[in-house]
């Protein structure tokens, strides 16, 4: 195995294009389960915490730009209140131990559908910016899980940022799991609602191969919603928008829970969320 | 990388500079502790970021050291429990009966120690969330609980 420690960011693209094959390793918490478990031995691993600008963040034309080496605990700290969602799904990672080390980057690295910052990602319509030393391109994070844990980054590319509008009305993340803390999420659920555009947008978590998108309840609810007077939403239309949701899942059957069950939460969550951010709107 | 493979890692541990030569590259900053420096306090019980009983400081941030690797502890700070300023929560610990079988007794000191420094008179709710990430099969965590507040001086 070989280590590769970059000093600099053009240093780490020229690693990665001169070993397309190598790992990177940001915070380690999947990286390092695999290795220690033995079920992954990489050829070589490319050690990205040298990198200063990966853990910078800023604005960047009315967006917000975040490096992919922003631990959770900073997105809670510094981004809680422009970043509502995405800081609420921070909160449910692991431990202070876990969120302290680990990063975006790396759940959108990992792909993984139960990642819990990738459903607040998708309702609020982020992209991913990948770099390599050809240059640097943005993918919507729409298009940018193709499988399960599968991504659309290119063997020479990295994940230097990504970028997200800072919430322009409520949001919401609620996850069910079999206890409060350090679960992996049977499945779980991201709202975000943009008055001003009047577009709501929604993630799905844990159900499905990659995380979702919810577009025929996002459609409805658009349709439906008094964005002129707030009047509130009639149980009818929480219930519709519920059930849209659960559809737009496609669950399995596996050790946390079963197909059925995640239809069923799912439907529970997408209402709950829509009336809490709703009522905040 | 040389011969027979490894690499050297440099590193300060609990104030102490270290430098070793023929660490794997794959290695956690735990088993170089453990195993190359002789520091036996971090314990070794899942090496997957569950239980907490590897619970270290590293540049001042808790962190899991199975899930550190070695080679990113390079020119890092590490405080051990051997080394951290945990007089206080250490002896809560004792007085509270928070101590049964002490396997996962080091991790939560750190931890707890992390706490405390982040929040000097945490409550029930906070104390169980900050220690989530720690597991202890004997005391049923009551007893931790009560320590905790008992180094916040509280209890
Ligand atoms: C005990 C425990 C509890 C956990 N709980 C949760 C949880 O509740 N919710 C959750 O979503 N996850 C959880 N995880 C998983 C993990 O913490 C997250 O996926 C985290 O976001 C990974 O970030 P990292 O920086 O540690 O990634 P790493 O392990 O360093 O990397 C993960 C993957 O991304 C790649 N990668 C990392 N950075 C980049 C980059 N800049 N460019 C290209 N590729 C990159 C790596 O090569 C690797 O494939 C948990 C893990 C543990 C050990
Ligand atoms: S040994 Fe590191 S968390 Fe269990
Ligand atoms: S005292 Fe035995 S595991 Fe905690």
């Amino acid at each position: 195995m070989q280590f590769l420690q970059p000093a600099t960011w053009s240093e780490a693209l020229a690693m990665k294009a001169a070993n397309p094959e190598a790992t990177p390793i940001a915070g380690g918490t999947d990286v390092m389960v695999e290795i220690n478990l033995d079920h992954r031995r990489p050829t070589s691993i490319l050690d990205l915490t040298r990198i200063r600008e990966l853990g910078e963040w800023g604005p960047v034309d009315g967006m917000l730009r975040i490096g992919a080496g922003v631990t959770y605990t900073r997105l809670i700290d510094e981004l809680g209140d422009r970043l509502p969602g995405l800081a609420m799904a921070s909160r449910t990672v692991g431990s202070p131990q876990i969120r302290n080390r680990g990063t975006v980057g790396g759940n959108l690295g990992t792909a993984s559908p139960a990642g819990d910052a990738l459903p607040p990602l998708l309702a609020s319509d982020a992209w991913v910016e990948l770099a390599s030393k050809a240059g640097t391109r943005h993918v919507s994070v729409r298009e940018f899980f193709t499988g399960p844990k599968r991504n659309a980054m290119r063997k020479d590319e990295l994940i230097a940022a990504f970028l997200v509008q800072p919430a322009p009305g409520p949001q919401q993340f609620s996850k069910v799991g079999t206890r409060n803390a350090m679960v992996i999420a049977v499945c779980s659920f991201a709202l975000s609602i943009d008055p001003g555009h009047r577009r709501v947008g929604t993630g799905i978590g844990s159900a499905g191969p990659t995380p979702l998108r919810a577009v025929a309840a996002e459609n409805f609810i658009q349709g439906e919603l008094d964005w002129e007077g707030r009047r509130p939403v009639s149980g009818a239309t929480l219930n519709r928008f519920g059930k849209l949701v659960a559809e737009a899942a496609k669950p399995i059957d596996d050790v946390r829970g079963t197909a059925a069950y995640r239809r069923h939460a799912l439907a529970v969550l997408a209402r709950r969320c829509l009336s809490w951010a709703w009522g905040a709107a | 990388m040389g011969v027979g493979g490894g690499m050297k890692v440099s590193c300060v541990v609990n104030g102490k500079a270290r430098a070793v030569d023929g660490v794997w590259e794959g290695e956690s900053l735990l088993y170089m502790l453990r195993e190359r420096f002789g520091l036996y306090g971090s314990k070794n019980a899942c090496e997957q970021g569950e239980c907490g009983s590897c619970s270290v400081y590293l540049d001042g941030t808790l962190v899991c050291a199975c899930l550190v690797q070695a080679g990113q502890a390079n020119g890092r700070s590490v405080v051990t429990v051997e080394g951290l300023d945990g007089g206080t929560v250490q002896q809560a610990f004792v007085e509270a009966g928070a101590v049964q079988c002490g396997f996962c007794t080091p991790g939560l000191v750190v931890a707890a120690h992390d706490l405390l420094e982040r929040m000097p008179h945490p409550t029930d709710a906070q104390i169980r969330e900050a220690l989530a990430g720690n597991i202890c099969r004997c005391t049923g965590y009551a007893k931790i609980l009560d320590a905790v507040h008992r180094a916040a001086g509280s209890g």
